[in-house]
């Protein structure tokens, strides 16, 4: 109920209505902390915000061949790329005054790279037939359909003029397509040829080992968090050291360490070996695949499992235990019944927290996993140190992220954001 | 305290220890037994034991030596889920993750009871605390009386014959704790339930027992009926400890049946009922209730010695009248009159002579 007279809103003491004076006083406040928080704000935005949304944007982003072949893809709105025919020579002679700019700008080799994406081969293509170009004249050395052609046995292939007008677009979902397994083409849509098709793999594995390795965490981190919670001050003490060592080590050491561990020739075979578990000939497989990476993941992210378990069972009072023990129910069922829900806020907050961890990890895979054992990010940073190809591996991030988000909601809708607890 | 009839004792401690850290005990060789439907209150300072006891009845903690026995069988070695104990905790303990309903059916489920008798008895025991309209809420959505009787009503809702309550009404206020005071009492009573009570609140100890056990220093110092607590201490720490005391220190003089003679350290004389004292020359600490303090001159007993006091404080508290005054050397003497129309109105700095009934004066050990 607002608190109004007669004759309309509330008047402050100098008669100005309430709500204005209010909020007038309210803005020093807001301004003080706005100011204080400026600095985060700006960083967040810079280190953050502006990197995500460059990401999203290169994704989609393909200027490229609009900007380095404006006539060509002009004149190839006249060519209908279905009828099987060449273009005609007014697509060949554009091609030869936007080619000529090019090389002059030495742009044709990234164009050749970008379009060498879509169809292998195109790279090399441009960039010998660039120096042809380069030496013709535009005018003079017309017609250019059988010169082109000479220079290069490509240009008189329909593919190579399909690929580039179905790539002409500034704004491409080609990068996206590609990230799921699919290309662009003259038909629309369509699968990647099977020797291609990699992605959709490595996502469902990405996926399916993240589970894993949160489930492991789970299993092995609540007995941790558990004995934490409830043992005396000095010895939960020693043990959070213990928990806590592993992150005071560097990641590498601690991955490389696993290498060592793990191999035929290393300390787990070979204690195997020696206690005669295994025979010398058949030692066990446990790096460079799967095994080696849910292995080592699980030992590096686990310390994330604990600490919020910890933090949520140190706030659960023992005498909820003794209450349910009193009541008549047994050591289990008071765990299971009372103990037990009252811990899922922990078990939930620290699943997250792996999860999303570990769909996004790359040093740990790329180390111990050979080539059965990587993850999506692996593929990323190829396609960003290797390939050099940027908008798929922006493509390949922005899904990744969308798949965090979505498993986040799901996550908010099933068991509820609010129970999720990282500290008391 | 002698070993009792074990057969009429329902509730039975035997030369009971109990010690944490294999140096010092916290409990000190306990013996008590009660009968059935007793409301016993262990009353003490925070480390006297009593919440120690409360655990080793309950199961959660073992005792060192000794043995514990309830109808008779001794339930050292029976864990807590088996022995059929309700208790009441001092934070309630509700399982917030469930309704009330919930909460109340949870020990008939573990006792594998039918769903209908389930709903049967989770509704009377809820009529039973007024709670009825609840049993659809969480815990958290409860205030702190609510949760208290939904507690109560889970502890008892399994029909125990013995009911623990460690400090249950501790987060309540004044108003409320007394009320649910009363209530506690009535269910116990009107259930036939044996109940062991645990308490710092000598006020909640008095009003609610049948017998209160005074605990300091892991012995019981004092078992005994309040009425009798309260004025027939046994020691200067019961004195001490139950209501509002004034302690003078002395040496006894004479002793004669019922009546001695104390000389203060002071070098006054004054009259009081040897409790603890039998021979002259021993050291003693007196103790007197400030109600049963007489400074009006008229009413003074001419035959018994008075003593000199210098009124130090009036304090005005609406129904009394409280003096702080000055006696033989105690500064802290104090003495409460009723606000009747007659009543005498010290003024601070004057000096009066006060008196008492040999009887009202407890000389105890020093």
């Amino acid at each position: 109920m607002a608190d109004t007279t007669a004759n309309g809103p509330v008047l402050a003491a100098d008669g100005t209505p309430l709500k204005q004076s209010l909020a007038r006083s309210l803005r020093r406040q807001k301004m003080r902390a706005l100011m204080l928080i400026a600095p985060l704000l700006v960083f967040v935005l810079l280190s953050f915000i502006f990197p995500i949304a460059s990401m999203l944007f290169r994704s989609v982003e393909n200027g490229i061949v609009q900007d380095t072949l404006p006539e060509t893809v002009a004149a190839l709105q006249q060519w209908d790329e279905q009828s099987g025919e060449l273009p005609d020579e007014e697509v060949y002679a554009a091609f030869i005054r936007d080619m000529i700019i090019a090389v002059d700008n030495k742009e044709h080799t990234r164009l050749g790279s970008r379009l060498n994406y879509e169809e292998t081969g195109m790279s090399s293509m441009f960039r010998r037939s660039g120096r042809a170009i380069g030496r013709l004249d535009p005018v003079e050395d017309a017609p250019f359909k059988e010169a082109l052609i000479d220079i290069h046995d490509g240009w008189g292939e329909v593919g190579t003029w399909q690929t580039i007008k179905t790539h002409a677009v500034p704004l491409t979902n080609g990068y996206f397509l590609n990230a799921v397994d699919m290309q662009r083409t003259v038909d629309g849509a369509q699968a990647q040829p099977e020797s291609k098709q990699i992605l959709i793999t490595l996502f469902g594995r990405t996926l399916q080992m993240s589970l894993i390795i949160t489930g492991a965490c789970i299993l092995l981190g609540y007995p941790i968090a558990w004995l934490l919670a409830n043992l005396r001050m000095r010895t939960a003490n020693l043990l959070m050291i213990l928990v806590l060592l592993p992150f005071w080590t560097s990641l590498l050491v601690r991955t490389s360490a696993w290498k060592v561990m793990l191999q035929q020739q290393g300390v787990i075979n070979d204690t195997l070996v020696w206690l005669g578990l295994v025979d010398d000939a058949a030692r066990l497989v446990i790096i460079n695949n799967q095994i080696g990476t849910i292995i080592a993941m699980t030992h590096i992210l686990l310390p994330f499992m604990i600490l919020p378990m910890y933090s949520v069972m140190q706030t659960i009072p023992p005498s909820y235990t003794r209450a349910a023990k009193s009541l008549g129910a047994t050591n289990w069922t008071a765990f299971w019944r009372v103990y037990f829900p009252q811990s899922v806020p922990g078990i939930g907050a620290g699943s997250i927290l792996v999860f999303i961890l570990a769909i996004g990890y790359y040093i740990t895979p790329e180390i111990v996993g050979g080539t059965k054992g990587v993850f999506i990010s692996n593929r990323i940073a190829y396609h960003i140190s290797s390939s050099l190809n940027w908008g798929l591996a922006a493509a390949l991030g922005t899904i990744l992220l969308a798949a965090v988000l979505i498993l986040y909601w799901a996550y908010d809708r099933i068991v509820g954001i609010d129970n999720v607890k990282l500290g008391g | 305290m002698v070993n009792p009839t074990s057969e009429s004792a329902f509730v039975q401690f035997d030369r009971v220890q109990k010690s944490y850290d294999g140096e010092t005990l916290v409990v000190k060789d306990l013996n008590l037994s009660m009968p059935k439907g007793e409301f016993l209150t262990m009353l003490g300072p925070s480390g006297s034991g009593k919440t120690t006891c409360l655990m080793m009845l309950a199961g959660f903690e073992t005792a060192t030596h000794g043995d514990i026995l309830l109808n008779g069988t001794s339930i050292n070695n029976i864990p807590p889920h088996k022995r059929g104990i309700g208790m009441v905790f001092q934070n309630y303990a509700l399982f917030p993750h469930m309704t009330v309903a919930e909460n109340l059916s949870f020990p008939l489920e573990v006792r594998k009871m039918g769903k209908s008798d389930r709903e049967a008895k989770v509704k009377r025991a809820l009529d039973m605390v007024q709670m009825g309209d609840f049993g659809g809420r969480r815990p958290a959505q409860l205030s702190g009386g609510q949760q208290q009787r939904i507690a109560l009503a889970r502890a008892l809702v399994f029909e125990p014959e013995l009911v623990l309550m460690d400090e249950p009404l501790g987060a309540l206020d004044k108003q409320l704790r007394e009320h649910m005071q009363f209530e506690i009492t009535r269910l116990a009573h009107d259930l036939g339930i044996t109940t062991v009570y645990v308490t710092h609140d000598q006020t909640e100890a008095l009003t609610m027992s049948d017998r209160v056990a005074v605990f300091d220093d892991g012995r019981i110092q004092q078992l005994a009926p309040p009425d009798q607590l309260y004025e027939e201490p046994e020691n200067s720490f019961v004195a001490q400890f139950i209501g509002e005391n004034n302690t003078l220190t002395g040496v006894v003089k004479s002793v004669s049946g019922d009546a001695c003679v104390i000389t203060l350290d002071s070098g006054e004389e004054i009259d009081a009922k040897p409790v603890n004292v039998s021979q002259p020359g021993e050291r003693t600490k007196v103790s007197i209730r400030p109600e049963r303090v007489e400074f009006n001159k008229d009413r003074l007993n001419p035959n018994a010695h008075t003593i000199k006091a210098q009124v130090k404080e009036f304090i005005y508290m609406g129904d009394i009248f409280r003096f702080r005054l000055s006696v033989a050397g105690n500064d802290d003497f104090i003495v409460k009159t009723r606000n009747a129309p007659d009543a005498v109105k010290l003024t601070p700095g004057e000096t009066i002579e006060i008196g008492w009934l040999a009887a009202d004066c407890r000389a105890l050990d020093a």
